[in-house]
């Protein structure tokens, strides 16, 4: 069956979608994200849809799902490397993902990712910053 | 077919009147654009069409023109002469002129021969009129038809020339928009703004909008449209530019710039966009 690894770096996990994503696949990379959150004490999560040349309403839905579900499990998603064709697309369907953030790259993504962490670990001084 | 027949033999045996009595009325003072093409053109192109049309009715008699091949040469000629006067800028009714003209001559020429015969002359004169008629709504139809390419050009041309994206600095790109948004030109700046952000991998992207004259409901949600796309690649956006009696409008109108960064001057905007990524301005000793 066909899966999309998730790689785990430091505290975070990453995640690059390099096929095209269909509605079972989407499912079973929610369910193994949850889950490896869980394993790993993940903080972060990198999702890279870079190579995603086709977004349907479905997985723009599942996009936000699993950032809330990440969220709730206290880890922070980043969606990095999305397609002008597919950012349009998803604005045209209503899906404009409010509360996931987003970076134009991996290295932009990680740098958000490294940045919340720190200002996590400042927990003492309120760690307000941006 | 017996009369139409003699039409033929009258338009040729009187070919040479007839053109010259059609040049008298297109070379008349006040009705030659002498401004906009020369007589000897005009008269060239008079006596090319002529030939065609009498060679037409030769081949074919009937009056309805548009389904038969005879007439191909006609129409394309005609076709060809109200697109170059229409680009020349001739007026609609001069370019119709150019067949109602014709008519004169022709009616004066079957007054003159066909009298004895009433039926043969009303018959003569409404096949006549019928073939000019349709000849001068073909010029009519062609005269449009160019003049409508023309606007259609410089549509895309606007629509090109309109949708500039300027790097500012590393990361910072801007798009000053000029002129009313609708949908067609907010599709083609989405679509600039994001492969540009992809391009010079930009975190943030400044929507001048100063050369908006109005922003409705409909130019908001376009906006925000862009907005957003832009905030899913990864790019903050900014709006700036936005003159007061807009923003009193926008508000009239319930719309809310929430979770939209909003500067009232495009230098505002940039300075906002400079200290988010990092560079600071500072006024160093002049170097003029």
């Amino acid at each position: 069956m066909e899966r999309i690894p998730i790689l785990k770096m430091g505290k975070f996990l990453l995640v690059s979608i390099q096929v095209d994503m269909h509605d079972r696949l989407a499912l079973t990379l929610q369910d193994e994200l949850t889950a490896r959150i869980v394993e790993e004490n993940a903080k972060g999560v990198l999702i890279d849809i870079s190579a995603l040349e086709m977004v349907d309403s479905f997985i723009g839905r599942m996009l936000a799902n699993i950032a809330t579900m990440a969220r709730i499990l206290d880890a922070e998603t980043v969606v990095v490397g999305m397609q002008p064709e597919v950012a349009i697309t998803m604005v045209e369907l209503g899906l404009s993902l409010p509360g996931v953030r987003t970076a134009l790259n991996i290295e932009k993504g990680m740098e958000i990712l490294n940045s919340l962490l720190q200002s996590e670990t400042q927990d003492g001084t309120e760690g307000s910053e941006t | 077919m017996e009369k139409a027949k003699t039409l033929y033999a009258l338009l040729s045996g009187h070919q040479n009147e007839i053109l010259r009595q059609w040049q008298k009325e297109q070379l008349a003072p006040g009705v030659l654009r002498s401004d906009l093409i020369s007589p000897d053109e005009l008269k060239q192109q008079m006596e090319d069409f002529l030939r065609y049309l009498v060679e037409a009715v030769k081949k074919d008699e009937t009056e309805d023109m548009s389904s038969l091949e005879a007439w191909k040469e006609v129409r394309s000629f005609l076709t060809e002469i109200s697109k170059t006067q229409a680009k020349k800028g001739f007026l609609p009714s001069e370019t119709s002129m150019f067949i109602f003209s014709l008519k004169k001559p022709i009616f004066q020429l079957l007054q003159s021969y066909d009298t004895e015969d009433l039926e043969k002359f009303a018959s003569d004169l409404w096949k006549v009129n019928t073939l000019l008629d349709q000849l001068g709504l073909l010029t009519m139809e062609s005269y449009l038809k160019s003049k409508e390419e023309i606007i259609r050009r410089q549509q895309e041309e606007m629509l090109e020339l309109s949708t500039p994206v300027v790097k500012i600095w590393e990361q910072v790109v801007a798009v000053p928009l000029i002129g009313t948004l609708d949908s067609a030109r907010t599709q083609m700046v989405m679509e600039n703004l994001l492969q540009e952000i992809v391009r010079v991998s930009a975190t943030i992207a400044i929507i001048d909008i100063t050369g908006v004259p109005t922003v409705d409901t409909l130019v908001a949600q376009h906006l925000f449209k862009t907005v957003s796309a832009a905030r899913l690649m990864g790019a903050e956006c900014v709006i700036s530019g936005i003159r007061p009696q807009i923003a009193q409008t926008m508000v009239h109108l319930g719309v809310s710039f929430q979770d939209i960064t909003t500067k009232a001057t495009l230098a505002e905007a940039i300075k906002y966009a400079f200290s988010r990524v990092g560079y600071r301005i500072s006024k160093g000793e002049s170097t003029k």
